[in-house]
């Protein structure tokens, strides 16, 4: 039998509960299997994002959901923030020129 | 021994790894540490539980006697399992439990590439499919072993603990006799020692990625796949996995 590798030389002699680390957390995001682009299907923990991404699979792919995942990190997210609800989306309600409706798009065009 | 009768020993090792494994993977189930990893031990061992059916019902067609994949799973004792020790063996810790997987795949995987060209298309037709599953097993159980192997010092003792304490049975994997010998014969399967060299430099590359120490000792238990002799675990084991069909026989769902 061996011992503990030599790295390890802290490797206490008595089991003693470990503290508990919490993972960070990540972002999932799947392409489906029509789908052009990737959506956010929700989020997990996971060490590394080698292992975010297996997790992503055994967690969000089960049932045949995906053709590829992304995963992010969640800190990496900046998002707008609620208060600044007003400022940021209402100026565009009144703006209904915005919509692309008001012009036909030729067949051949195909989806958009 | 006839051809049929080593097919049914043969497809009944196959079987019964998967299904022995397959449920102390699910004894996880809602117990794992982290959510995360509960659902990828239940997709495991769900996988598992699938190619037992493949291989159970091939076990029952080649004998003749009208047993189906559950009959076995379900009917039969200790002494005519015919699943490697290293399968029974208890979950014990997360770690454990991982050592164990990774030790197990890395040799299912090197099995099942083989299988896939085997004369019979009917194996070579289980092994195809299960051989996609169980790449993804050894990649998981691989990277987990790593990671908790060179991650702390904690987890680093328990991984050289599992290790230690798994060593003895990886062996009997590799182990031919006059089952394995009439397969390869026929080309059904390979001689299982043919798989050695393989399987011990890919767990020589992973443990020293691990910063683990790999026992200096080829010391290997056997009994397992002969139904020679289980270890005690099995029986205990059974008790759970066999009670329904035991208490209501004959019920479904």
């Amino acid at each position: 039998m061996s011992s503990p590798n030599a790295a390890y030389p802290d490797t206490p002699d008595q089991a003693t509960k470990p503290k508990r680390h919490e993972w960070p957390l990540w972002e999932v995001f799947i392409r489906g299997q029509h789908g052009m682009s990737h959506r956010h299907v929700g989020s997990l923990h996971a060490p590394d994002a080698d292992m975010a991404v297996k997790n992503a699979r055994d967690v969000y792919t089960r049932r045949n959901e995906g053709v590829s995942i992304w995963v992010v990190e969640a800190r990496h997210i900046a998002a707008s923030s609620p208060s600044d609800k007003g400022p940021l989306y209402e100026p565009s309600e009144s703006k209904v020129y915005r919509h692309p409706t008001f012009f036909d798009i030729p067949e051949e065009v195909g989806a958009m | 021994m006839t051809r049929d009768m080593a097919f049914f020993e043969f497809l009944c090792r196959m079987g019964d790894n998967t299904l022995v494994l397959g449920h102390r993977v699910s004894e996880w189930c809602g117990h794992a540490p982290v959510l995360e990893e509960d659902i990828a031990l239940a997709n495991t061992a769900l996988d598992l539980i699938g190619q037992t059916q493949m291989w159970l019902g091939l076990a029952g067609e080649v004998e003749g006697e009208g047993r189906s994949a559950d009959d076995l799973a379900m009917l039969r004792d200790a002494w005519d399992f015919r699943n490697v020790l290293l399968a029974e063996q208890p979950n014990g810790d997360f770690g454990q439990t991982m050592m164990r997987q990774y030790l197990f795949d890395q040799a299912h995987v090197l099995l099942l590439q083989k299988l896939a060209g085997s004369s019979d298309e009917r194996v070579a037709g289980i092994a195809a499919k299960a051989v996609k599953e169980v790449a993804y097993h050894v990649e998981r159980s691989r990277d987990t072993v790593i990671g908790l192997g060179d991650g702390t010092s904690e987890s680093h003792r328990r991984m050289q603990a599992a290790l230690d304490l798994l060593w003895p049975y990886a062996g009997e994997m590799f182990t031919d006799d006059e089952v394995s010998g009439i397969m390869a014969g026929e080309g059904i399967a390979p001689e299982p020692s043919s798989l050695r060299a393989a399987w011990d430099a890919a767990v020589q590359e992973t443990m020293s990625e691990a910063t683990l120490v790999i026992p200096d000792s080829d010391f290997a238990h056997a009994g397992g796949k002969t139904g020679f002799r289980h270890s005690e675990h099995l029986g205990h084991m059974l008790t759970q996995m066999q009670w329904l069909q035991r208490a209501y026989p004959g019920a479904r769902w």
